[in-house]
């Protein structure tokens, strides 16, 4: 059947904030989703409260809401757009969960709105436990034996009844939230009381255990005439036990024979026609027993999902783009294959390669967490690589994780086979290094299989690993052969080096020498079978290179690697606009990078594709192919976030352009008593500071310029490390927690800055072209200083600045630019404490807050900023309309204000004795995504950017209040509030003091570590009596003392403001909430601009 | 446990040649080149008779992870001449694996090369199509570079050569229903598959197994409801003898049912031609439409010939057998995939329903040959 006519418009419903378990393969399924409704002529309307998405572009959508993806919101905008259609299908499952959310509340019936993609009852059948276990024995298939329990009583039966260890599941959450492993009734209490509650259903799944059998994935695709493909199988190399987010995956599968696998494919289409997808696509996952072969069916999930997205990269073909196609009537024979043009969708792809993707962590960011892999996914990204061969294509994976120690090496190792070996009977981050160092000493394959379960070819890939390590280290000389022989199982130059006694310069001029250099194979779906038409890269040192010569001009655009706390979406928001920026001015545009969750490595987003690790060696490999195949104009390193920068000098040292701002001058402002100097001349302050190298000089320097101090690592992102310290213990403390990791030392000084309290802190983004600057944006944080820019709430334009302020703020980033000689975009961050404009830091490159300007504004930064390194003018950029005459420091008074709010990751973190950790802010940055609220006055914003992080504001109810001393005065007049809008105050005694002195009615309750017979505070939290949390810490021992009273809150989903600042802008919203929610699309905005600026001419 | 390093190498009948290492067994073998893309299944590969006299690539680089078993085997030996690899496996890691795929490769004697870079070959006959090759190991990859091209263009084409003789079985033998009997039929071995012949006992047939050498006078005496044509290596246009078996045994009014090869041999009966693929259809994951259901199936191919008819009409059988149309057909490239009889009770498909390796998407086919014949039993007596 050809498209449905009567379909004109559709809603996108896209997946909200990055978070563990839901991350930019979102944006990427959703973006070709708008991509494909669009070119199909369809009118798309898109909602989503992350303003990092590319899709979330107004480029994307006919009209783009950011907005709260809660019913309330999305029937204001049905009511408002009055969509033929709703798309859930490709925003994970906070999309999934609101078009249920939709139906039941009748908003879909009631606007006469079709859901398409996946039908209600399809959802359900693959969500709900019960009805899928049944739908699996329908379809001839096993589970593990289980049971579904709505209360811890229950629930401690079944446990019995299936003999412990068991698995406990949460119905209806996403990333296995809530799900776990109890090996005791003590660890089933825990996990099922937790579980209950995340279930907003309020059913937990108890489940046989099925540990250390082998687990598989299927991606399957069905449409209406019942076509169904298996578009790619996955193998986890960690057995059943770990999250399937946290495994290390192959794609093909490669233990099967062929019955087995057309066994699970059998099983796989049985069920998506019992669950009826019939327009979209789903993922399987199976779980094999080694010794037996019995099949369980664990799980599906009727959506395009994370596994999806690398399914479609591993493949080549584009899941989510074909999902929007069935849903809206197409069959897969009507589509064709992207990559042939010539076939048909309808087939499935066949690869002669492999795809290994692993998981990257950000354990370090957690001290106390437990860092033991579960079926809870902790891992915050994931980086893919493709090689001809297992071992190449691991090896490549490995090394994009870009962390130390993730690497397989040989150096040195006290600890024994059998040491090893024990450690790694657990599953943890960089499990696989330990295995491969357990073997290395002499540790058995047989030995290795019993203690991880990993399947044993999996572990011979690794012995062969340490054997051709052995042949490296031993050969009398390296020569050509034995290059080829390590380059052929993927080691890099830095590990031939290591084994070899030389250096990465030294082996790279050895290879090159001797003409031992990658080719580029192509990602085909179809094993060479047909001519492929999409350039999508990767390398291989084989014989024949596929990269076509080309006549353009190519500019080469390094990516930002995996996701990690600190740098995630907002960079490749950057990097894909550049790519769409510079092939418009007619560049063939170049990407490199490597994970799979992005628009970047879409091969529809560049001109060519290298799916290759971002690495010095990689890189410089990929652009000599390029060189060699036509003219390389330069290289894009100032978007892809510290992973590209850090390749800068690199690049520049082998004689590659660098486009843009040079590596000089990216130094110039890292390196701390340089950017003194421009300071200086330009008459503009820093916060008193020195630089240490280690424990004595620190303290040195602390003392000189007086506590507290901010300490902060150089060359780092999202804040590593940083602290604020408040005493000289502290910094011995901090010397002592840091020590293992090396990141400070004589080639890396930690900076030691007097720290600003009372402060506001405001970002800058901005262009600057060599003569003129061009404020992107000034943003005000409502933190105080002191919490990291990324995790801070921030407000666009400022509410509180002085239009002198802000004019300070321009001259002063002026001056900044200048003085470095910035070339594209620049990010600095300046606090302003007693009416004195200090300079915190100033970044030469993009910064996470690239794309939050520019939805706010209207100004598309990257897209200028990409032109401004190729030399195009500021002027000519406004003269050819890319960018608004007026920049972004003048914002008329009746434009909307935008607050940036930050999305934190607490709940998926426990200490191993199961608490929770810390809710704490500072100035090491914690959150993984971003939400945006956007309305007519700061109040409204700020109350949508928290309904969009954490569910609505209450509007009435029980406060909880408890402040440092400092705060004492402040709070008064927001309390007072909060009763006249009808809260209940309960407060600490010493808090609740002060407020019935100023007439406040107030319940006093005990802290969590008073012992006075009545009810602590976290008691009432967990009794679900409280609404609303406000505890502002003050100082190191304070910041303890509250640790359970948030930990309580973030447990509990209460909203909690740890500033004043928060306090008063919550109280703000809570008034203006309850008139309701209005939505206005980001084209709208524009037009209003539009006209604004049309009347001002 | 180690990879060897002794070298090898492929050469082509243009003089391209690869260099690899040595692999299964060691010395020289000849065949015509093709690529398979499946990426599961080599052992039922290796052991499908229609791969005779081929050099078998595989385009997926890891070969042999699960070893070899006796469950697996569609025959009782390997039958390509040759096979290429890119990365063997130094282990077998599977459940059911009972030897280990080098044994079996030795054991049978065939001459394998590994190591070389496949992709670029895949491409290579994918643009020249498919051609005579040799691969060298051991004391024969020390012979000069011109002698051993002489030797590859010695060897004969592919297109028209009758290789049935070699592949079929001798002596006939009956693998008796395994289902409730329904009746009977006779599978001519032109390089029958054990899963085929399983199929059909599954559907409640006696399957009386023939050699290819079988006359129609004596298939009818067999007291068969039907007749069957397998797979098997070889040109159709060198099988006139199968050919005048099939329309005689047609014009008696049994049913048949045809695959692969059998498909062939039916579009040449019903009086078309067949030509020679440029480099074939070789993998488990080929779209085929079915016209008359509008479903597109995914499919298990191995043909490097294919039937010239046309695949949007019906038409009148040249040699009489009334009208006949195109089932199926492939669509990465329209290639006919089946044929359908509409006046004789005769139907035909050129890929592999039984898979083997493969999907199982259209097994359907044997409970259509079941219905089918069953069908024409009931009208005959009536």
């Amino acid at each position: 059947m050809p498209r449905r006519e009567d379909i004109s418009s559709v809603l996108v419903i896209g997946s909200g904030p990055i978070v563990i378990g839901q991350a930019c393969e979102f944006d990427y399924s959703g973006t070709q989703a708008c991509r494909v409704l669009r070119a199909e002529g369809i009118r798309v309307i898109l909602v989503n409260s992350n303003p990092a998405t590319i899709m979330t572009d107004p480029d994307f959508a006919d009209a783009t809401y950011i907005e709260p993806i809660t019913p309330e919101a999305i029937e204001a905008i049905i009511a408002k757009e009055r969509p033929d259609a709703v798309l859930p299908t490709l925003g994970g499952q906070t999309a999934l969960n609101a078009a249920i959310a939709l139906h039941e509340a009748g908003i879909l019936e009631k606007y006469n709105v079709e859901l398409i993609g996946a039908k209600v009852e399809a959802i359900r059948k693959g969500e709900d436990r019960l009805l899928f276990k049944n739908l699996v024995l329908d379809a001839g298939a096993d589970v593990a034996r289980s049971f579904v329990a709505h209360t811890l009583d229950e629930a401690q039966g079944f446990a019995i009844q299936l003999g412990y260890p068991v698995v406990v599941r949460p119905s209806f959450t996403m990333g296995g939230l809530g799900s776990g492993f109890a090996y005791n009734e003590e660890d089933l209490n825990r996990i099922v009381q937790q579980g209950l509650q995340e279930s907003p259903t309020t059913e937990v799944l108890l489940e046989e255990s099925i540990l250390g059998w082998k687990e598989y994935e299927l991606e399957l695709m069905r449409d209406t005439a019942d076509n169904t493909v298996v578009v790619c199988s996955i193998e986890n190399v960690d057995p059943v036990g770990v999250h399937t987010g946290d495994s290390i995956t192959v794609a093909p599968a490669l233990t099967l024979t062929d019955p087995e696998y057309q066994n699970l494919r059998n099983i796989g289409i049985e069920i998506i026609r019992l669950v009826g997808v019939d327009t979209g696509g789903c993922n399987i996952q199976f779980a094999v027993h080694p010794d037996t072969g019995r099949v369980i069916v664990i799980e599906m999930n009727p959506r395009v999902s994370r596994s999806s997205a690398l399914a479609s990269k591993a493949t080549g073909f584009p899941i989510a783009k074909i999902a929007a196609k069935l849903a809206i009537g197409y069959r897969l024979d009507e589509i064709p294959n992207d990559i042939t043009k010539v076939t048909p969708a309808s087939f499935e792809p066949t690869l002669d390669y492999v795809v290994v993707k692993v998981p990257r962590f950000a354990f370090e960011k957690f001290p106390s967490a437990d860092s033991s892999l579960t079926t809870t996914m902790k891992s915050v990204g994931e980086a893919m690589a493709i090689g001809r061969n297992y071992a190449t294509a691991l090896q490549k994976a490995l090394r994009s994780l870009e962390k130390r120690g993730s690497s397989f090496h040989w150096g040195d190792e006290d600890r024994s086979a059998a040491q090893l070996l024990e450690i790694s009977r657990t599953p943890t981050d960089g499990r696989i290094v330990t295995l491969q160092q357990a073997l290395r000493k002499g540790a058995s394959a047989a030995d290795a299989f019993e203690a991880t379960k990993i399947d044993p070819w999996f572990i011979d890939q690794i012995v062969l690993i340490n054997e051709i390590a052995e042949t490296v280290a031993s050969a009398p000389s390296l020569d050509v052969h034995t290059l080829r022989v390590a380059k052929m199982h993927g080691f890099s130059d830095v590990q031939i080096a290591q084994l070899r006694g030389l250096t990465e310069p030294e082996v790279r001029a050895l290879r090159h020498e001797n003409s031992v250099r990658p080719v580029y194979k192509t990602v085909d779906t179809c094993a060479g079978e047909f001519p492929a038409l999409t350039p999508y890269h990767y390398s291989s040192y084989d014989q024949e290179t596929e990269v076509a010569p080309s006549d353009k001009q190519k500019v080469v655009i390094i990516g930002s690697g995996p996701n990690r706390i600190g740098q995630g979406v907002e960079f490749d928001y950057s990097c894909v606009h550049a790519s769409f920026a510079l092939h418009d001015a007619g560049y063939e545009t170049v990407m490199v990078n490597c994970n799979p969750e992005t628009v970047s490595t879409d091969y529809d987003t560049s001109d060519r594709l290298y799916f290759e690790p971002l690495t010095l060696e990689d890189v410089l490999e990929v652009i000599h192919a390029e060189q060699a195949s036509g003219t390389v104009v330069g290289v894009i390193v100032q978007l892809g976030g510290q992973t590209a920068l850090g390749l800068a000098a690199g690049l520049k040292a082998e004689g590659i352009p660098i486009l843009g701002t040079t590596p000089e001058a990216i130094d110039l402002a890292e390196e701390r008593g340089a950017f003194s100097r421009i300071l200086d001349e330009a008459g503009l302050l820093a916060p008193k500071n020195g630089t240490a190298t280690d424990v004595d000089s620190a303290v040195r320097i602390a003392e000189e310029i007086g506590y507290p101090v901010l300490v902060r690592p150089s060359f780092v992102l999202g804040g590593r490390g940083m602290e604020i310290v408040f005493d000289t213990a502290g910094i011995r403390d901090y010397f002592e927690r840091i020590g293992g990791q090396a990141i400070v030392g004589p080639d890396q000084p930690l900076l030691v800055d007097r720290f600003l309290d009372d402060a506001i802190e405001i970002d800058v983004d901005a262009l600057y072209d060599g003569e003129t600057l061009y404020i992107g944006g000034v943003m005000e944080h409502i933190e105080q200083a002191g919490v990291h820019s990324g995790d801070s709430a921030c407000t666009l334009p400022p509410v509180t600045l002085s239009s002198a302020d802000v004019d300070r703020v321009r001259t002063a980033t002026l001056a900044i630019a200048k003085g470095v000689g910035v070339q594209g975009l620049l990010n600095v961050q300046f606090a302003i404490g007693a009416g004195v404009l200090y300079v915190l830091e100033a970044n030469p490159r993009a910064s996470r807050t690239v794309p939050f300007v520019s939805k706010a504004l209207g100004i598309p930064l990257a897209k200028a900023a990409s032109r401004i390194m190729m030399g195009t003018t500021v002027a000519e950029l406004i003269a050819e309309g890319l960018l608004p005459a007026q920049d972004g420091s003048r914002v008329p008074t009746d434009s909307p204000i935008s607050v940036k709010e930050a999305v934190l990751p607490f709940k998926r973190f426990r200490t191993p004795s199961g608490q929770i950790v810390d809710a704490i802010l500072g100035p090491e940055m914690k959150s993984t995504g971003e939400v945006m609220g956007i309305d007519r006055d700061f109040p409204r914003a700020f109350a949508k950017s928290q309904v969009a992080a954490f569910g609505a504001l209450p509007t009435s109810g029980t406060a909880f209040v408890s402040v440092s001393d400092r705060d004492k005065r402040a709070i008064v007049l927001p309390v007072l509030r909060l009763t006249q809008l009808g809260f209940d105050i309960v407060a600490t005694s010493g808090t609740a003091e002060m407020l019935a002195r100023h007439g406040i009615p107030v319940r006093v309750v005990a802290k969590f570590n008073e012992r006075s017979g009545q009810d602590t505070i976290v008691e009432l939290i967990a009794r679900n009596e409280v609404d609303l949390v406000i505890n502002t810490p003050s100082g190191r021992s304070a910041m303890a003392d509250g640790y359970e009273i948030r930990t309580a809150a973030v447990l509990g989903d209460k909203p909690l403001f740890t500033s004043m600042a928060q306090v008063s802008a919550a109280v703000a919203s809570i008034d203006v909430s309850r008139e309701g929610m209005t939505v206005t699309s980001l084209q709208e905005y524009q037009r209003r601009r539009d006209e604004q600026r049309g009347a001002a001419v | 446990m180690t990879t060897s390093f002794d070298p090898a190498v492929l050469v082509l009948e243009d003089g391209t040649r690869y260099a690899g290492f040595g692999f299964g067994a060691r010395g020289v073998v000849f065949g015509e080149l093709v690529f398979a893309t499946g990426m599961t299944g080599y052992q039922e590969t290796l052991t499908d008779p229609s791969y005779a006299g081929q050099i078998v690539m595989m385009t997926a680089p890891h070969i042999g992870n699960t070893g070899m078993n006796d469950a697996d085997m569609e025959s009782r030996r390997i039958w390509v001449s040759g096979f290429v690899v890119r990365d063997p496996s130094r282990v077998v890691s599977n459940f059911r694996a009972e030897r280990s795929l080098t044994d079996d490769l030795v054991r049978d004697e065939i001459v394998g090369i590994s190591s070389l870079d496949t992709r670029a070959v895949t491409r290579h006959i994918r643009d020249k199509g498919a051609m005579r090759a040799g691969i060298f190991s051991g004391a024969e990859y020390a012979t000069s570079a011109a002698e051993q091209l002489a030797r590859v263009k010695d060897v004969p084409d592919m297109a028209g050569q009758n290789l049935s003789d070699r592949v079929s079985t001798e002596k006939a033998y009956v693998v008796e229903a395994t289902t409730e009997r329904v009746g009977s039929v006779a599978i001519l071995d032109l390089g029958v598959k054990k899963s085929t012949v399983a199929y059909i006992a599954e559907r409640g047939f006696d399957a009386h197994v023939v050699p290819q050498s079988i006359t129609a006078p004596a298939v009818l005496a067999l007291g068969v409801d039907a007749l069957f044509f397998s797979n098997g290596p070889g040109d159709p246009a060198a099988s006139d003898a199968h050919v005048e078996l099939l329309r005689e045994v047609l014009k008696s009014g049994m049913p048949f049912f045809g695959i692969c090869f059998g498909n062939q041999l039916l579009g040449r009966a019903l009086g078309f031609g067949t030509y020679k693929l440029p480099f074939g259809h070789r993998g488990i994951n080929q779209p085929v439409l079915d016209k008359r259901s509008g479903r597109v199936e995914i499919t298990s191919q191995n043909h490097g010939f294919a039937v010239d008819a046309p695949i949007d009409t019906v038409i009148e059988s040249p040699e009489g057998f009334g009208r006949v149309e195109v089932s199926h057909y492939s669509l990465n490239d329209h290639v006919v995939e089946g044929l359908r009889c509409l006046d004789i009770d005769a139907f035909s498909v050129q890929y592999h329903p039984e898979a083997a390796a493969g999907p199982h998407d259209s097994m359907y086919l044997f409970d259509q040959f079941r219905d089918m014949v069953l069908a024409s039993r009931k009208g005959a007596k009536n």
